[in-house]
This record gives C-alpha cells, structure tokens and sequence, in this order.
C-alpha cells in the first residue's frame, strides 16, 4: 500500500502535467477549431460549426499548402538521412576513439546558437550578390530550395545523433564477421549495418519531419513569398485575427504527425528515442 | 486497457472545456455595420495626474524618442513634462493593431480607417471628450467627424495625419522612372521577381484601384466596396501579381534592408520607409502613381480598458500639437493633422508638398476603411465582400 502511494506522489506532477498542459492545450485547439470569428470586429463566436473545416477542405489553396509543407519536410528528412548516416558512422566507427567525443562536441555546438541567428545568417549568405554567389556563382535565391537547404542544416544534428547512438551499439565483431565471410563494404552496410539502423533512423526522422513540418519562421526569412502551414497558423492568429481558424489549420500537422507516428510505431523507432 | 484510459482521459477534458465555453456571447441584432450595437462606454469626465506610464501601440514612426535619429523626438520632452513613461509597440498591420488592442493591455492606438470602426464596435475603444484636448480645436474641420472616427456625432478619437501609399523603386535599376502603378502589375515587367507588395488584405484594394483607372467598365467606384465580380478581377489580377513578387512585406524594417540589399527593386511603400532606405544609402525615390493610390487617415485612440486614461489624453493632446504633429508628419511623410502645424515645419513647403488642406487631392487617396458586407459605396442592389473574404481571399492569392 506504501509503494503505491509514494509511486502516485512521485507521479502525480508529471501526469498533472502531461494531462492538464499538454493534452489540455490539445484540447482547447480542438475545442476552438469549431468556433467562428464574427467578420467585422474580430470576436470569438463561441458557436459549434464546421465553416472552418469546410473551408479547409474544400479551398484548393489549404491542399496546395499541405502538399508543399509535407513535401518540405519529407525533403529535408531525406537530405538530413543522406547526410547523417556516412557522418554518423564515421564519428562512431571511423575515427579514433580519442576524437570521437570532439566530434560529437562538433555536432552539438550549432544547436548553442540562435535559431534566429542562424536563419539570417543563410539570409545573408544566400542574397543575390551575397557570399555563395560571389563564392561558387550561383545561389538558391529567396524561395521553396532555400528553405529545404536552411531547414536541413538547421535539424541535421537531431538526425546524426540517433543514428550515432544506433551505431554505438553495433559491436565492432558483427562487422569484422561479415568482412571474415567474404563481403565487401558495401554488402556489410546493407545486410548487418543498415537493419540495425533502420530503427534509429525512424526516430531520427521523427525529429527532422515533425520540426519542418511545424516551422514557418525559416521559410519567412529565406523562402521569399512560399507558404507553409505553420505561416497560415501565423497569418490568421496574428494578422487575420482568426484564432479558431488557425486552430483548424493548426489540426492539419496533428493528423499528419499522428499518422507519422502510427506507420513509425511499426518499425520499432520509438523504442529508439 | 492504458489505450482506453487515455481515450477517456482525454473526452473528459473535452468536455470540460467545451461545457466551459458554452456560455457563449449574446448575438442580438443592434443598428451598426454587420447589425452591431454600438458597446457604451463612458468618456473621460476629467483628466487628472498622470499615471506615470502610457503603452501605445503604433504605425512605425510615430513615436519617435530620438533611438532611430536623435534630430527626431518628441516624446522625452513629453516625459518630463507630464512624468508619463511612453511605452511604444510598433505593428505592421491594422489587423495586428485590432489584434494587440483586444488584449487590454495598451491605453492608446494610432489606428487607420480599416481598424477604427472594428476597435468602435468590437467595444475595444472609448469615446473621447474632445473638450480636454485643447489642440482638437486647431485641427483641420475635413478631418473632424468624419465616419472612421466618429459614430453619431460622439469623436471616437483625435485626428493625427493623412497620407498615400506610394510606389518606390530603386533609381539605378529601375529605368525609366514609372509614373503608374502598372509597373508592378505587369506580367512582361523586366523586375520579375524582385518585385514587392503589402502583405495584408487590405492590398486587394490597391489592385482595386488600379482596376479602377484600367479597367472602367467593372465599375468600380469605391475600391472597398467590391461585388463578386469586382472582387475576383481584384484576385485575378493579384494572383497574376504573385508570379512577379519576390516577398511580401508588412515588416517595415524588412522592406528597407530588401531595397538596400536590391533583393526588393520595385512596389508599394510608406514615405517613411522612403526616407529610412535613403538615410541608409539605397537609391530609391517614391511616387504617387497618375491612378491614384490607398492611403490613411489615423486616429489616436483611447483603449476602453485604458490604464492610464490620463497620460493617455494628455499624449493625445500633445501629438496633434503644432510642434509635435509637424514633427511626426515630416518624419512620416504625410500631412499634418493640426493646421497651426504647418507653421513649424522645418521644410516650409511641407504642408502644400503633402496637400494638407487639399481636400480635392485627396479625393483621388482611397483611405484604409473596413469591407462591409452592405457595400460601403452606398449601393443596396448588390452584397461586397466583406474584410473576412478578404482576409481568406488574401491567403488564396499568396498561394
């Protein structure tokens, strides 16, 4: 009887949390994604109705949106997996065993500065005129590449460091093994590396689609007049003054990283978080 | 079995808060715009000792404390005099200026046309007693009771300066200089790409009245008050635009790096973002286009859960005395709303150079005004698209 009571007491705060400020806030959103906003003075019509969805559904301009953040976020998950896993096997199997704590040091140190900093940075280097131009002679521009290219760099870390953890526990005999038996690097990868990693890669991609999925700062910095669908969420909270209608678009990326979720669950990755 | 318990967990607290915000507002019938009863709300009797603080929110540029240029401030002689501690927010937006005024938590607005009657009826401004500001007798009678500021006769605020939205582009890449605002329409334009446009709804009215002047037999007559085919050429036209855009800007300090950087060579403008790009180098000039133009007429208003309803008065007493009201109005770059303004201007010919008394001049400035369903131009046979098509129209256009 004891146990259970200092088990409930230690659980209590983070389940309070977890139920009232998390889940809460969900349900607010859900709850206000059926209300309306009276069109001249900007209210809160606290009214059921499904205008919101209705308009979502049937605007092509909400689908085009959808399509493309989708697309951004998938991007920018492949480009990050592309990247991430020769880096992470290096950091974790390459290099000497010295070094690889620096590495990971390296990895980590962009996430010490500013989001912000770092989107305007590539706003700069990105400028018609600006350093990649003068430097290779061409250059992304303001638009839908730009804001792949930003958003790769920007959560690349988040894909490097699961892949790395995945790697870490691949003992060194497995690949020393399938070398004894005759295969060559590139058979090593797919048949003992690549199973072992998968997992690690889902979780990975959890991070990298959910983050572009949500962003709409990056893409306003450097993606010239794109939209996403966290700049709808933006526009009609801030400039438009819709709050429930926001809350029906903010709905859109819920569903979407639900689904994520659900066919990720199968893989095993979320044991790998 | 923990499935389940989430799934319940989760529909109580649905219903929890959907039972709490159930008790939604009455939406009885009332004689404003939309069927809106006018929310009373009492003036100010008298105005007292300052509070010691006012938060305004602003049009960028018209609470100047001498941080951006130190020839430019009239608010730290306003401190001392009156002990009230000026705290400004700058939004980009009439719909961030509605959106910030809702909170409660500012005294005063500078709000324009396409705000004012949304703060009135929304119940989110006072009316203002005109008879504890003694400058409001100074200022132009063309600006005094007009329908954005007024409601029945009862000021809802002080009148602060009208201007137009211009056109700028950069001298050194754009040639020959334009004269119409075709240059930023024009599907051939040699700037494709580098082309700017106010990031709000209410620039479907710029493409009105450039609609206007092109394209008479749409019959447009008041680039607020759009019919459904009126409307869709407007979005026409603007979706054409968008090919040529390379941002859109409501941040003005983003459009002034845009023009230095050349990122940004041609679109709509303020006067004042004018002169910031060439106090920053960038080689821009800025025109009224032969069509016409949108433009403001701002007025100070007073937040009806004003905190500090005092220093807010006297604030609106001071920004609409002469020096002050020159002040913002050269720096701005619009004409002054106080005509004993005119005397004090640094340039002597700035009252005539921004048609200050001109009412004929800006009979040709379509001022910022709110979209109503029952069309603003008077006609009765037709619905207009009111400002929440608009705003989702705006979004469609973007794309």
């Amino acid at each position: 009887m004891r146990r259970y009571l200092r088990l409930a007491a230690l659980l209590s705060a983070p389940l309070l949390w977890l139920v009232v400020a998390y889940l809460g806030s969900l349900a607010v959103l859900l709850v206000s994604a059926f209300w309306t906003v009276n069109g001249f003075t900007g209210g809160v019509v606290r009214e059921f109705s499904l205008a919101n969805f209705r308009t979502i559904l049937t605007e092509e301009v909400y689908r085009n949106v959808t399509l493309r953040s989708v697309g951004v976020a998938a991007s920018v998950t492949v480009i990050c997996v592309v990247l991430a896993v020769p880096m992470a096997y290096f950091m974790a199997k390459v290099a000497s065993r010295r070094s690889r704590p620096w590495l990971v040091i390296a990895i980590l140190t962009p996430l010490w500065a500013s989001y912000l900093v770092k989107a305007y940075a590539w706003r700069v280097l990105l400028a018609p005129g600006g350093p990649l131009e003068s430097l290779f002679g061409v250059t992304a521009g303001y638009g839908l590449p730009a804001t792949v290219l930003v958003l790769a760099y920007m959560w690349l870390p988040y894909m490097i460091l699961p892949i790395h953890a995945g790697l870490e526990r691949l003992p060194d005999s497995l690949l020393e093994a399938s070398a004894d038996l005759g295969a060559r690097a590139g058979r090593t990868f797919r048949a003992v590396v690549l199973p072992i990693i998968v997992p690690s890669i889902f979780a990975g991609s959890i991070f990298t689609f959910s983050l572009s999925l949500g962003d709409y700062i990056t893409v306003q910095i450097v993606g010239g007049k794109t939209q996403l669908i966290g700049n709808l969420v933006y526009a009609n909270i801030g400039a438009a003054n819709n709050l429930p209608f926001a809350a029906a678009i903010a709905c859109i990326p819920v569903l979407i990283m639900v689904i994520y979720l659900v066919a990720v669950r199968r893989s095993g990755a979320l044991e790998e978080l | 079995m923990r499935t389940r318990w989430m799934t319940a967990a989760l529909a109580a607290g649905v219903l929890t808060l959907a039972a709490c915000g159930g008790g939604g507002d009455d939406t009885s019938g009332g004689s404003g715009p939309g069927g809106l009863e006018l929310p009373k709300i009492d003036k100010l009797a008298s105005v007292g000792a300052g509070e010691g603080v006012v938060n305004i929110v602003s049009w960028a540029g018209y609470v100047e404390d001498g941080t951006t240029d130190k020839a430019v401030d009239w608010v730290t002689g306003f401190e001392k005099e009156t002990g009230c501690q000026v705290n400004n927010k700058v939004a980009g937006t009439s719909d961030e200026m509605v959106t910030l005024m809702k909170t409660g938590e500012y005294d005063l607005v500078s709000a324009s046309g396409d705000a004012s009657l949304r703060l009135i009826y929304g119940g989110d401004v006072a009316p203002v007693n005109t008879d504890l500001i003694a400058n409001y007798r100074d200022v132009f009678d063309g600006l005094k009771n007009k329908q954005w500021n007024a409601v029945d006769g009862q000021p809802y605020g002080v009148p602060h300066g009208r201007g137009a939205n211009l056109l700028m582009y950069r001298t050194d890449t754009v040639t020959p200089a334009p004269t119409s605002w075709s240059a930023v329409f024009d599907p051939a334009s040699p700037h494709k790409g580098k082309i700017t446009a106010y990031d709000s709804p209410i620039y479907i009215a710029d493409a009105a009245v450039y609609l206007m002047a092109t394209k008479p037999d749409l019959g447009i007559t008041n680039p607020y008050a759009l019919d459904d085919t009126q409307f869709q050429a407007a979005v026409d036209l603007l979706k054409q635009q968008n090919e040529l855009i390379g941002e859109y800007w409501s941040d003005y300090t983003k459009e002034v790096q845009a023009f230095k950087a050349g990122n940004s060579v041609l679109g709509t403008t303020w006067q004042v973002i004018a002169n910031l790009s060439k106090a920053d180098g960038a080689p821009v000039e800025a025109i009224l286009p032969t069509e016409g133009a949108t433009g403001w007429s701002d007025t100070w208003m007073i937040g009806a859960k004003a905190a500090h309803p005092n220093c807010a008065y006297l604030w609106m007493n001071h920004i609409i005395s002469p020096e002050a009201n020159a002040g913002v109005a050269e720096w701005f770059g619009e004409a002054p709303a106080n005509k004993l303004a005119c005397a004090v201007t640094v340039a002597k010919d700035h009252c005539a150079t921004f048609h200050a008394d001109d009412e004929a001049y800006f009979g040709k400035v379509w001022y910022w005004t709110t979209p109503l369903a029952r069309c603003v131009d008077g006609r009765t046979d037709v619905t207009c698209k009111d400002y929440s098509a608009w705003t989702q129209a705006w979004t469609t256009i973007k794309g």
